[in-house]
């Protein structure tokens, strides 16, 4: 039971580093992206042949799953810059698509539908079960803490405001003297980075790897935390993903309990509830749990100028 | 210290100019008039790099800038404002005038990430930039608000007030004054004089005769998308063909 607590949590918070990273492209700088599953695919597949095939070590391998995502996500900005809204979030959504496809047929890298199994993780071969999971527990939490630090650098800081004006309006911002497009790019290639670490991490938790596990519903779990926790707060990603996972565990206990439902009704149920979750929270609080913040000065006036709020950081 | 020539924009089948000709002199406000659809913001938006110009050449400060990109434009010192007035309503007023602020390095990843000196020392030179403007433009007790919260005309002072924070050496404003109240058209009209002379040359679009007549030493009249006629209001205002194409007769 224990192992089993340790391991949601060790889902979690990956999941609330992916959070994070869509809150650069989406939170920030308002870029849809509904491909967030490519890039920890790409990620993790990098991370697992990198340590697996090359037997370099694990951070090695990490990184390299880092870089390779970052280098996808600008390349997938690059081409989509004059899209928004609806038509970016197709095009990405293709594009998770195409990677988990290449990752079923390429056999000779990715070893097709099989997957890739036997991937290291830290110390598994000398700790306990037990060991292993409260180890990576406190990697995983110490990671996202350090991403978490990066995410909140960039919302208050001078980048982060040019990315919220393209948020509001992407052609003012150039009146502005700004080129929009970079940075867009830069936003995109952050979060796909931010992604693709936790693409890694979840690789070397569980050892094994295929493209089925990689499918759209993790981008949309995804994209519920940071709905649900608030859109444009960090602290809300990271609490969205918490209690996505809560719920998506807990009701496998409480489902069961309900009588006369199938056990594949059962499953629809805990959908369901989500589901519903989310719209109530839609309905009585669009801001999520934890609103974004009012603003994200970095440097306030010096005489207390009156209608400037205090500082909520 | 603008050249425009020969400048042409097709919309599909809608010819929006045919062929501007002008010339804006350092200092100033000029004020450019003209009856709906004769060309004038549509003329805007091909100087400030937001349409691309079917045919001929636009010059600021004597180089080309037709084919640049609005940031590099506004980079140049030439910016301008929106008829409706754009903007982002979920920043504050102060956060939208510090971000038109010119030369902060904290707009590069890696300073923002490491959070430089140089970044900071500049995020305060902005900020006291900033709250001096919006005293001058009345906004200061509106600093902390977010930009949807302000009225139509606080909304126009805030363009304005954008544009002045990149130090700009020649403005294009689209209409400050519409919608909005006659004391507060009294200010901005008040403000823009004093911009003036400060030494920002400035291109005006505006329907009220009177504005045109108090702001405006030199006046251009568009039709039809190209330049009909310039000079001073008097001179422009006394024309018959001006009279007939946008005024109305005078009695």
């Amino acid at each position: 039971m224990v192992i089993y607590l340790l391991s949601i949590s060790v889902v979690a918070t990956i999941y609330a580093v992916m959070a994070l990273g869509l809150n650069v492209m989406w939170g920030t700088a308002g870029l849809v992206n509904l491909g967030l599953v490519g890039s920890a695919a790409v990620g993790a597949y990098t991370s697992a042949l990198v340590t697996t095939r090359m037997g370099l070590p694990i951070p090695v391998g990490l990184l390299a799953g880092v870089l390779a995502a970052v280098l996808i996500g600008a390349l997938l900005s690059l081409v989509t810059t004059r899209l928004k809204d609806n038509y970016l979030a197709i095009v990405t959504l293709g594009f998770a698509e195409t990677i988990r496809i290449v990752a079923s047929n390429e056999i000779w890298l990715t070893n097709g539908t099989d997957g890739i199994s036997g991937i290291p993780g830290p110390l598994r071969a000398v700790l306990t079960p037990l060991q292993f999971n409260a180890l990576y527990l406190a990697i995983v939490v110490c990671l996202l803490g350090l991403v978490y630090v990066v995410c909140q650098r960039i919302l208050y800081s001078p980048f982060g405001r040019v990315l919220h004006a393209i948020r509001d309006d992407d052609v003012v911002v150039g009146v502005a003297g700004k080129n929009g497009r970079v940075f867009k790019v830069q936003a995109f290639a952050i979060g796909s980075g931010i992604v693709g670490l936790a693409g890694g991490l979840y690789a070397h938790y569980t050892s094994f790897i295929a493209p089925d596990l990689f499918v759209p519903l993790i981008t949309l779990y995804v994209k519920l935390s940071l709905l649900l926790g608030g859109v444009g707060n960090n602290r809300g990603a990271v609490v969205g993903a918490a209690i996505v996972i809560v719920v998506l565990e807990s009701t496998r206990f409480l489902v069961p309990l309900i009588p006369y439902i199938s056990p594949t009704q059962g499953a629809a149920m805990r959908e369901i509830i989500l589901s519903a979750g989310l719209l109530i929270v839609l309905r009585f609080r669009l801001k999520g749990l934890v609103p974004e913040a009012h603003d994200h000065l970095t440097v306030r006036p010096q005489q207390n100028t009156a209608g400037l709020r205090p500082a909520t950081t | 210290m603008l050249e425009i020539s020969g400048v042409t924009r097709r919309f599909g089948g809608v010819q929006a100019l045919s062929g501007v000709d002008l010339t804006i002199s350092p200092g100033g406000i000029t004020g450019m008039i003209g009856p709906n659809g004769a060309g004038k913001t549509t003329l805007f938006n091909c100087i400030s790099g937001i349409l691309p110009i079917s045919g001929g050449e636009i010059r600021f400060l004597g180089q080309r800038i037709d084919g640049l990109r609005p940031d590099q434009i506004s980079r140049r010192g030439l910016v301008r404002t929106f008829q409706i007035a754009r903007g982002f309503p979920r920043l504050t007023v102060l956060e939208s005038l510090l971000l038109y602020g010119a030369d902060q390095p904290g707009e590069s990843l890696a300073a923002a990430l490491i959070r430089t000196r140089a970044s900071i020392r500049r995020e305060e030179a902005l900020v006291e930039k900033a709250c001096k403007l919006a005293e001058r433009l009345k906004l200061s007790h509106v600093l902390g608000n977010k930009a949807s919260d302000l009225s139509g005309g606080q909304k126009k002072l805030l363009e304005i007030g954008r544009a002045m924070m990149r130090d700009p050496q020649m403005l294009l404003l689209d209409e400050p004054m519409a919608g909005v109240n006659p004391s507060l058209i009294r200010d901005i009209g008040d403000r823009l004089i004093s911009i003036a002379e400060d030494g920002v040359t400035i291109v005006l679009i505006e329907h009220q005769m009177d504005l045109i007549a108090r702001l405006c030493q030199h006046v251009i009249v568009l039709a039809d998308g190209r330049r009909m006629i310039e000079g001073t209001f008097d001179a422009v205002a006394g024309n018959t063909e001006v009279q007939n194409a946008y005024m109305g007769a005078r009695r």
